[in-house]
This record gives C-alpha cells, structure tokens and sequence, in this order.
C-alpha cells in the first residue's frame, strides 16, 4: 500500500462558521495505481489533495485523520519534513497551466529548481535532466524551448512542463488535480495519454482528481466519488460504470454527453445545487436533490458501507435492513 | 530596447521646451520684478533701467525666451542675478547634497518599506501587520517638518546621538569628487569622514524617507497579498521549497513591479519633500536655495532648477520603464508602443 488516507478531515475556520470542506474521508492508492475522484465543484476534491500534501493555507487546517504514505503519516510531520516529499516522492499538477507556472521565470529554472531541491545535482546536470524530462512529456526541441518563459507557449504545452517538472524528481505518487480542465478537447486527451504513459514509464501511482466522468473512464482503475466533503460512492471504474449505486453517481452518469446521442434532447442534468458548506441540510447531505430521497434520508446521515469491495453512503442499500447491497 | 531608451531620450526635448516655456511664463507674470531687489529699494530709477536693459528684461517676452532657450541648449543656462556666478555652477555646488539626502532616502524608504510591506503581507492581521500598517498610517500623515523637528528634539536633543543639522563636520570635510559626500569620502580612504557624513544624513534622511516608506510598505502588501493568492505560488509550495524561497523568490519577485512603480514616483516626490527637510536640517542642497532664489525673483537660477528636476523626472520615469522590461518578461517595448 502505497498511501492509506484514514478518516481525514479538513476544516476551514470562518468567521461564519466553521466549513468542513473534507470529511471523514479514507481511502487507499497501490503502487501504480490511477485513482480518480469525482465530483461537482465544491465537493472538496481540490481540498483532500492539498491535505495530503500539507499545503492547506490558514484559515483551513487538517483536524483529523491520518495520512499513511509509505506507512508515514505525513499529517504529523513539520512542515520542513513535508517539503523534503513534495515534489519529490509526492509531486502535484494543476488546473490552470496558464497561471500554475511563474511567469517570469524561465521554464528550465522553474523545473531546475524543483529538482536542486531535492537531488544532489549541479547546476549543469539539472539542466541536463530538465532538457531531458521536457524532451520525455513531448516538447519539441526541448533544449530551445527550455529558455521559454511560460507566455510563450500554449496551454496544453505548459501542461507539459507542468508534468515534466512534477516527475522531475521520479514521485511515487502525482497528484493531477483537474489536469485537463482548462484545456481544449484534443489537447486534453493528449494530456491524458501523456499521464498514462508517464504513469508506465514511471510506474508511480496517480490520484486523478476531476470533475469529468468521460476522463474517468478514460484513465481511472478505480474511482472515488465526492459530494459535499464526503466519499458517496467507490468502485472500480467498470463496477462503476456499470452498476452505479449511488443517486447522486447515477446522475453524474446520465449527464456525460454521449458522442453518439444524436437527438436533441437536453443533457440530464442533476436538479438544485451543492448546497452552502454552511448550511448543509440535516441528514443525507444529498437529500435536498435527491429523486428518491426518503423520511429517514432527511433525519440521518448514512454511513459509507461496503460490500464486495463496492463502497456506498446511502439508505437505499443499507445492509442492515437488505443484509446484501441491492437496488430497491 | 536600446533604441526605445534612445527614443525616450530624445523625447526629454520637447518636454523639457514645454516645461521652460511654463516656468519661463510663471516667473515674469507672477514674479515681483527683480530690479529693486537685487539692486536694494533706493535703487534709482535710471540705475534700474541700465540693469533691465543689461539682463535683457526689456526684449519683449518671446525674444527673452528664445535668447534663454537658444543659450540653454548650447549650455548656458545664465548666470544668477546676485551671485553672478553662472547657474550652472550654482546648481551644480548644492545639486548633490540634495541627490545625496534623495537617494539615501528612497534607499531607506524602499528597503523598510518592502520589508514592512512584506511581512505585514505574510503574517496578515496579525499583531505584526497591525503593527506594520500604523507604522505607515503614522508616515502618511505626519507632515515632514513636524517629524523632523520630533528627530532632531529627540536624537539630538534628548540623546545626543546624531547631529541635526548640516552636512559634514567641515573638518572633515573629503575632497569634492563627485559632490556626495559618501563617495568622496570611501575614494578618498577617509573612513572618518565617512562616518560623519552618514551621521549627518541619518536623521533628515529619516524624516523624507518616512512618507515614502509608508506608501510603499502599502504597496507592497497589497501587491504581496495578492500575488500569495496566485495559483504559481502553489505550485512553488508543492515543489517543496523552503517557505522563505516561496515568499522572496517567487511571490515578491513577481509582486515587485507594482512596488517599483511607486518608488519611481516617490523618488520624484521626494525631490519636492526635501525642500522641507533641508530647511529644518539646515540641508546645504538645492531645495532650500531655490525657495530663497523664488523668493528673489532670480530668474535664470529658478529656470535652470525647473530644467534639472523635469529632465530627472523623465529619466526617473525612463528608468523604472526599463527595469520593467527586467522584472517582467512579457513586457516588450517596440517601436510601436513608444
Ligand atoms: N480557502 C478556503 N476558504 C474557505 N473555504 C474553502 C477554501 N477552500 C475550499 N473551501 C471550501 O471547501 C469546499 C471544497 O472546495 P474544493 O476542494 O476546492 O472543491 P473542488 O471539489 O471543486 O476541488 C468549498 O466548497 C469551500 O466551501
Ligand atoms: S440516503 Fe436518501 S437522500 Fe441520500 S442519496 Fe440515498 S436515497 Fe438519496
Ligand atoms: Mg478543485
């Protein structure tokens, strides 16, 4: 086991309150394994991966859990201790390759400092390294394109130099959080290709964060999916697909666009809105949008059960009255 | 980029035209007449004439002007009415000392200035910010003389550790070199000197530094919070550099551009703020000297000042443009833009 996340729990104390963007959240990654999280905007998906790197900014903080990475809990460790990880057994790619790079660096001493960080290089062999790591995620010319500055290239580029900086220093795990997100679809796909390889020649382990189910099921071995700070439903990708359990999963599932549909019929899409982390409704925090929402939905909060490694939060499965998970 | 600097150069002339025409303008319309105060109050009348007609005050104005202008761009700026030394070498006696009080100033202002500003940035309300942000409410608002003479009673007058006014012990006075006293005085091996003159410049440096210093520490926090809030400074924490690195590196260096805009335009407001500061100083620099010079209608001294300070002005501004292009990668300057 490559990282165990048990029970975290990140809050963000407010003046109006406190929010508990990630709650209760436990989940494992293997050596080499693509897992993705999915989830509307705001559901704390962003929120999980900057916990596991320490990098949650005041007024938030993590207030429970453990982070077992190689059996080290990293939400115990200084701050200093963090930073000899990140970027170096953990690295992190994100949304917005248009303003995740500095822009008045050059890309080479944006990637070279990441590696000067953490490998005993001179300067001449982490420029080496850089040309040949930009060379790895598919720049052309990458000696001359290192002397770029980011404005100068486009964003599926910088999402390039983006993933050769992040794997610059061989991580066990990349966290991609929305990778592909701000980018146009072919460039997306491209980018998509290029973690998988990557995630090959490298043989580390991915956390794919997105809010897009078709990348899912392009990449994902497993998925997580999230609403509302909590883990609803997880499965491998084909489970998921298949046999989705959750009402909220099944009808992410109805509103992927699908290629093929021709008619004109208007894309499912699931009613209401993620509600103010604030003001959450009492028990299912998916009650308030949910099609089959029950009495008791509204009073209690279901606990995330599992059943042949299918994991759901939600009454309608509740082992304690079915004994075995099954639809109603 | 050279030949934007060259173009921008060679853009002083027609500002440099226009802003003498305007002073040129200033003085004779709302200046007293020179005459009986360079010649005394009983001057005769026809002793009066003589002068005028000497100093060319009978011409008809645009005449006056275009035998000033013609004799400013061949270098003669006049000479002045009392001294009947020429301008240029008037100015050029007190010129810096007042370069000297300006850039140790803005040298002050901008270091504490951007470490107030950063650190207030950083530890965002806390007591440290707090304490930052009412240190420069207290800079902005407290009228330089005030300050000044709360230096002097308190540094020199209470403590006796600085002296309050002058530039230099005239003992040890260096040889003039360069005309700051600072330089003169490390070419020279005068470390005696040295520390005197810096002595001196301590407390009035203080005093026009201190508005400065507030508005940059402003500035800086502002521009330093904003940019903590960039998504490249997050990608700079995840590659796991030192938080220190983060801050001076990444955020300040990018944040930096709007500071140095506003120490561009402090520094040309200093110019004006040390009129004050040498005159409760007892600075021996231009500020105080041209006020006496106004006061005096000496028209060719006030001329040639206006002249310096607009062309300081412009390369001011010039160079804060190029430094700029240094800071920003971006920002290209082609012969378009300019
Ligand atoms: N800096 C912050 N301050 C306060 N609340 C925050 C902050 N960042 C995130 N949150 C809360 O956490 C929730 C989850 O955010 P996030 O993890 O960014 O969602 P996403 O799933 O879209 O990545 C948000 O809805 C918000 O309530
Ligand atoms: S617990 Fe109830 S409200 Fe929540 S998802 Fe299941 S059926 Fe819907
Ligand atoms: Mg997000």
């Amino acid at each position: 086991m490559l990282l165990e996340v048990k029970n975290l729990r990140t809050e963000f104390k407010l003046k109006r309150g406190t929010v508990r963007a990630v709650d209760d959240v436990s989940f494992t990654i293997d050596k080499g394994e693509i897992l993705a999280i999915v989830g509307e905007s705001g559901s704390g998906k962003s929120v999980t991966s900057l916990s596991l790197m320490g990098l949650i900014q005041k007024p938030g903080g993590v207030a429970g859990g453990e982070i077992l990475f190689k059996s080290q809990d990293l939400s115990k460790l200084s701050q200093k201790e963090l930073q000899e990880i990140r970027g170096n057994k953990i690295s992190m790619i994100f949304q917005e390759p248009m303003t995740s790079l500095n822009p008045v660096w050059r890309i080479k001493d944006q990637i070279m400092e990441n590696i000067m960080t953490h490998m005993k290089m001179s300067k001449k062999e982490a420029l080496a390294r850089t040309v040949e790591m930009l060379d790895t995620v598919g720049i052309p010319s990458p000696a001359e394109r290192a002397n770029d500055y980011p404005h100068q290239m486009s964003g599926g580029m910088r999402q390039r130099v983006m993933t050769a900086m992040a794997l610059s220093c061989e991580p066990d795990l990349l966290i991609a959080d929305e990778p592909t997100t701000a980018l146009d679809v072919t460039i997306q796909a491209q980018i998509l290709e290029l973690l998988y390889q990557m995630r090959e020649k490298f043989n580390m382990a991915v956390l794919l964060i997105t809010h897009d189910l078709g990348v899912v099921y392009e990449a994902a071995d497993r998925v997580i999916v999230m609403y509302c700070g909590k883990i609803v439903e997880e499965a491998d990708v084909k489970t998921l697909f298949e046999q989705p359990q959750h009402p909220y999963t099944v009808g992410l599932l109805q509103s992927i666009p699908q290629i093929d549909n021709e008619s004109d019929e208007h894309l499912f899409m699931i009613k209401g809105m993620v509600p103010n982390p604030l003001h959450m409704p009492p028990g299912c925090s998916f009650s308030d949008r949910c099609d089959r929402c029950m009495e008791r939905c509204t009073k209690e909060m279901p606990e995330l059960q599992e059943i042949n490694g299918h994991k759901v939060r939600c009454f309608l499965y509740d082992k304690a009255e079915e004994g075995e998970l099954s639809a109603k | 980029m050279l030949k934007y600097i060259f173009k921008r150069i060679l853009m002083l002339i027609p500002v440099l035209i226009g802003v003498s025409i305007i002073v040129f303008l200033i003085m004779r319309v709302f200046s007293p007449d020179p005459a009986p105060i360079v010649l005394g109050q009983h001057a005769t009348q026809e002793a009066v004439e003589v002068w005028r007609q000497a100093n060319g005050l009978n011409d008809p104005i645009y005449l006056q002007y275009f035998n000033y202008i013609t004799g400013a761009l061949t270098g003669d700026l006049g000479t002045s009415y009392y001294t009947k030394m020429p301008v240029a070498k008037e100015i050029f006696a007190r010129f810096p000392a007042t370069i000297e009080l300006a850039l140790v100033a803005i040298m002050l202002a901008s270091f504490f200035g951007i470490l107030i500003g950063v650190i207030s940035a950083v530890k965002k309300n806390s007591i440290f910010d707090n304490a930052g942000m009412f240190i420069a409410l207290i800079g902005v608002s407290m009228p330089i003389f005030w300050l000044g003479i709360l230096l002097i009673i308190f540094f020199s007058g209470t403590l006796h550790w600085l002296p309050s006014s002058g530039r230099i012990d005239p003992m040890l006075q260096p040889l003039d070199i360069t005309g700051f006293y600072l330089i003169d005085s490390l070419m020279t091996n005068n470390i005696d000197a040295f520390k005197d003159a810096f002595r001196h410049l301590v407390l009035p440096a203080s005093a026009l530094a201190m508005y400065s210093m507030a508005i940059i520490a402003r500035m800086t926090r502002s521009s330093m919070l904003e940019t903590l809030q960039q998504d490249f400074i997050r990608t700079a924490r995840a590659k796991g550099i030192s938080e220190g690195r983060v801050i001076i590196r990444h955020a300040l260096r990018n944040g930096l551009i709007p500071i140095v805009t506003v120490i561009g335009l402090q520094l040309g407001s200093l110019l004006g703020g040390a009129v004050l500061t040498e005159t409760v100083f007892s600075w021996p620099g231009i500020g105080a000297y041209t006020v006496a010079c106004i006061l005096k209608s000496d028209f060719p001294v006030v001329q040639g000042v206006v002249l310096l300070i607009a062309s300081i002005f412009v390369l001011v501004n010039l160079i804060v443009d190029v430094i700029y292009a240094f800071l920003d990668p971006r920002i290209k300057y082609s012969k378009k833009e300019v």
